[in-house]
């Protein structure tokens, strides 16, 4: 089963738009601009803040998003679209060993892309503000980001399947999740910009409460919502019901 | 090995009040190639997704390789290739790619894969073109690259739907030669299904005729050819008239009479001497130039066992059933 899943997730990640031999302008300006936003923008927009804020964890809930989310869109939608789903649904392979390797191969993505973006923030900061001396991600801070791009890695991925696999076609199952990232992440983009008048009582309720205790809750909440996400995909692929759909 | 490579009774499949496979049963040996004929729509790959255990009949019951598909699905597909109605390649990635990733979901060791990837693309003249990205390929290549996957973890037994829909006549051509010497050099069983009567007929042993997902007839072609086909009288010539036409559909031994552009088509009843017709003709004063008896084309047979199913439904003119 491990074997297969490997097996799966491999074809996967040689498939990814930014890897696969037919890559286009378009993926690699997306890819560019991606790591140009998260690697140096940001950083120098935020300063010395971009390693020590914890309220910078929410930007990282959203890279790995949208880079799994639309990896496990192509994946599942486009795979049904491409006509490659029958075959494979007709081979020795397991439903769980395709659903688990083409959901690890977008956890990997995700979560290398994001630690690519990471590298080059630290390097951006350093550069620019580090004259005193290096600048690095307090523990608990970086342990953090490591753990929401973790569980937001496999919320995307199985919210990614369920979408996919209602969906009619790839251009659906992207319209239908991105309209899901509107619902669950502006809000968390919002805050950030908020004028200082609104933002200092939240950073003084966030400083006078444990940190550990909000990002634990907050990282459980998360961790059910992906149990209950990657059960719902697991029930939703089966072979019967994918050849039927 | 079981020397019955596929075994269904009474298979069933419906789709709400739609029967897309209608009370099937038949036998394959092992190591023939067997063709199932039928228009589209006919059930053909309805049936090869029941065989393959990915649709639970609605009746009846199947047994592939001996194994029950309702409950050994997977061991169904693991002794199995399906080339199915789409080629199902990664057309992003290369051929080589498509081959390595189907090799490995069938546990294939490195060299075991490579090796075979090599025999592979040199019978079908894809070699040289392994590290291309199949999606720059013509479909005929395509096509032949998917055959290839089918066979490459040698199955037992292998389902081809339609592998030759939508190709040239060349590129048609060429991969029915190669599934020809495929089929021989493999050894494996065919089961292959297809509306091109040229393709079943250059290579299948045995046919089954399925119309509206009735199993219209089964067994070799020449035996269909037996007891389905019409004999007929083609003559060639002039001075044919109505009231002669009308004493040819007057014996008994005449089933149809038709005349078009100087050409006189007497479709007889099985094994009845056609002299006495000519001599018929010739007394009546028509000018005969050329006489041809013959037998209806396979395509014709095919038509007529089909439109004879759509005309009265549930008559089946089986031989062997």
């Amino acid at each position: 089963m491990f074997a297969d899943i490997l097996t799966v997730a491999l074809k996967e990640i040689k498939e990814l738009p930014y890897l696969r031999r037919d890559k286009s302008r378009t993926n690699l300006f997306t890819l560019i601009l991606f790591i140009g936003v998260f690697g140096i923008f940001l950083p120098l927009q935020t300063g010395k803040g971009w390693v020590t804020s914890p309220l910078n964890l929410l930007y990282w809930t959203w890279l790995p998003f949208m880079l799994v989310g639309t990896t496990m869109v192509d994946s599942f939608a486009g795979e049904r679209e491409r006509h490659t789903l029958e075959t494979l649904l007709a081979s020795r392979l397991s439903d769980r060993a395709i659903l688990f390797g083409k959901i690890l191969a977008g956890v990997v993505y995700g979560l290398a892309m994001t630690l690519m973006c990471i590298l080059l923030g630290l390097v951006t900061v350093n550069v620019a503000f580090g004259k005193e001396g290096l600048l690095f991600f307090p523990a608990a801070i970086g342990l953090g980001i490591l753990a929401v791009v973790l569980l937001i890695s496999t919320l995307a991925s199985g919210l990614g399947v369920l979408v996919s696999l209602r969906a009619g076609s790839v251009r659906q199952a992207q319209q239908t999740f991105t309209i899901a990232y509107f619902v669950l992440f502006i809000p968390l983009m919002i805050i950030p910009m908020l004028p200082a008048t609104v933002m200092q009582p939240v950073i003084r309720f966030l400083m006078q409460t444990d940190f550990t205790t909000i990002a634990i809750g907050a990282g459980l909440i998360v961790a059910l919502l992906d149990v209950v996400l990657i059960l719902a995909a697991m029930a939703r692929f089966k072979r019967a019901r994918l050849i039927l759909d | 090995m079981n020397t019955i490579a596929i075994r269904t009774s009474s298979l069933r499949r419906d789709f709400g009040p739609i029967h897309a496979v209608d009370d099937v049963s038949l036998e394959i040996a092992a190591g023939t190639v067997f063709g199932f004929l039928g228009p589209n729509g006919a059930g053909k790959t309805t049936t090869i997704r029941l065989l393959l255990g990915l649709l639970e009949p609605s009746g009846g019951r199947a047994e592939v390789l001996g194994f029950d598909t309702r409950t050994q699905a997977d061991d169904i597909r693991q002794h199995s290739g399906a080339l199915l109605e789409h080629s199902g390649l990664y057309e992003r990635l290369t051929a080589d790619d498509n081959l390595e990733f189907y090799g490995r979901v069938w546990h294939m060791s490195k060299a075991d894969r490579q090796a075979r990837i090599l025999g592979l693309l040199t019978d079908m003249g894809l070699w040289e073109r392994r590290k291309e990205a199949v999606g720059t390929w013509s479909r005929g290549m395509k096509q032949k690259l998917a055959v290839a996957r089918t066979l490459l973890h040698r199955p037992t037994l292998v389902f081809l739907d339609e592998p030759t829909a939508g190709l040239d006549p060349v590129a048609a051509a060429a991969l029915r030669d190669d599934l020809s010497a495929l089929a021989t050099r493999e050894g494996v069983t065919i089961f292959l299904t297809t509306h091109n009567l040229a393709e079943a007929e250059k290579l299948c042993q045995r046919v089954g005729v399925i119309n509206k997902g009735r199993l219209l007839a089964i067994s070799t072609l020449d035996e269909l050819r037996a007891h389905n086909e019409v004999p007929r009288l083609e003559i060639t010539g002039s001075g044919f008239s109505e009231a002669m036409l009308s004493k040819l559909r007057a014996r008994p031994e005449v089933r149809g009479v038709a005349e078009k552009s100087g050409k006189l088509s007497i479709d007889l009843q099985p094994g009845v001497p056609t002299a006495p017709l000519v001599r018929l003709l010739v007394e009546s004063g028509a000018d005969v130039e050329e006489v041809h008896k013959g037998k209806a084309s396979l395509e014709e047979l095919f038509l007529t066992l089909v439109e004879e199913e759509t005309e009265t439904p549930g008559v089946s003119k089986a031989p062997g059933f």
